[in-house]
């Protein structure tokens, strides 16, 4: 899995590098979507116009690989949520914890940088 | 002519929401936060607007990254709930206030703000958990009609947040110059310090959070002074929401009293704050 950077911001080379990523997340929005895309997530890639790698991080979850690749979280985590993932799951895997490692840390003020 | 009562600044943190709808307020994880809403919530239920102007930004749900609009108003006479990918929130549709939408965006327009309009929204948590922080128990229909102002935070560049505070003081005169006898509460929404995304993912600080509750009554300017990049680096990649609070304290007049707020680490992964102001200039 690939190993997160500090920040992720949805600038307009990321925006226009993760606009198939971004607008497939996007379309999950729609029920009928959601399950269209259950059934057949690698045709439904390929429907979007993913990129190979894309498509490789989405299939594979790899959630960094989505930022790394132009992916907002914001659209991203309406696929996590497909997968009944919370933003604490993720939060663990962007900083190397478990899901309780992470909510603790959490419950425990938060990660303080200085 | 309307005037401006009260402005409420207060995170809009998706899980709030599902506390609410699930009714998990008295969970040991949640009483904290609810608790400490309760004295704001007591003084708004008495002091209850006409008309909610609620400064939020869209998480991916109405507004897609084929056109990403600065700033945004809603008209339309009302908005659904939007289904964020996981179902609609158990909460009543938004009834707009089309006229009051029309007076604010030609103002703002005159005032040099190009307005982006929107007839047709989903408004999604941004929204509509700080109405539910508003009102716990809207039944059928919310209290008070709303009209949304959208500011862009989720796209860099965001606008600055000196041009958030300078929009929030064109939209106050704006509201003041309506030719109806209307109440009008102003809502910023979104904050504090959090970041979801990254290796820093799950950051917050608590000392700048605490100097932003201070300074947004009485040292809005320094605030609006800050960077979006002192932004990001100290409240975090998705902290810059904090930028929509200066709205709200710009439409306010300068003379306002703070009747309640309150701090708590965590929402989820933010850390969660409210902080309500009677507007005092008025009388």
């Amino acid at each position: 899995m690939t190993k997160a950077r500090d920040d992720y911001l949805l600038d307009l080379t990321a925006s226009r590098r993760g606009y198939a990523l971004n607008r497939l997340c996007g379309s999950l929005r729609d029920p009928e979507n959601r399950r269209r895309f259950t059934e057949d997530e690698a045709a439904y890639c390929d429907a979007y116009g993913l990129s190979p790698e894309q498509k490789r991080a989405i299939l594979g979850r790899d959630w960094t690989g989505m930022l790394e690749l132009g992916g907002s979280i914001f659209y991203t985590y309406k696929l996590a949520m497909l997968d009944k993932k919370s933003m604490q799951y993720l939060g663990g895997v962007f900083t190397g914890m478990s899901v309780e490692e992470f909510t603790e840390a959490m419950r425990s003020g938060g990660r303080n940088f200085g | 002519m309307a005037r401006v009562t009260w402005g409420l600044a207060t995170s809009h943190v998706p899980s709030i929401g599902a506390a609410m709808d699930n009714h998990k307020t008295g969970d040991e994880y949640w009483k904290p936060l609810f608790d400490g809403y309760g004295p704001a919530r007591e003084w708004m239920a008495q002091h209850k607007p006409d008309v909610a102007v609620i400064v939020y930004n869209d998480h991916a749900n109405a507004i897609d990254l084929d056109m990403v609009p600065s700033f945004a108003v809603g008209t339309a006479a009302t908005y659904d709930v939007a289904d964020e990918g996981w179902g609609r929130r158990p909460v009543p549709p938004v009834v707009g206030a089309p006229e009051l939408s029309e007076h604010l965006v030609r103002e703002l327009i005159d005032a040099e703000f190009d307005i982006t309009t929107c007839h047709r929204l989903d408004v999604d948590h941004g929204l509509t958990v700080p109405l539910s922080v508003y009102c716990r128990e809207p039944g059928d229909a919310w209290p008070c009609a709303v009209v949304p102002v959208l500011v862009n935070v989720i796209q860099y560049p965001q606008p600055t947040a000196a041009r958030c505070y300078r929009l929030g003081k064109a939209l106050g005169q704006a509201i003041r110059s309506f030719p109806q006898d209307l109440n009008v509460a102003v809502f910023g929404t979104g904050g504090m310090s959090h970041q979801l995304a990254g290796a820093r993912a799950g950051l917050i600080n608590e000392r700048f959070d605490r100097m932003f509750l201070e300074a947004i009554e009485h040292d809005p300017e320094s605030l609006a002074a800050l960077s979006r990049e002192d932004y990001i680096r100290e409240a975090g990649t998705e902290g810059i929401e904090l930028i929509m609070w200066l709205v709200m304290r710009g439409a306010m007049s300068d003379k306002i009293a703070r009747v309640h707020d309150t701090y708590h680490v965590p929402a989820s992964n933010t850390a969660a704050a409210l902080a309500l102001f009677e507007d005092l200039g008025e009388r």
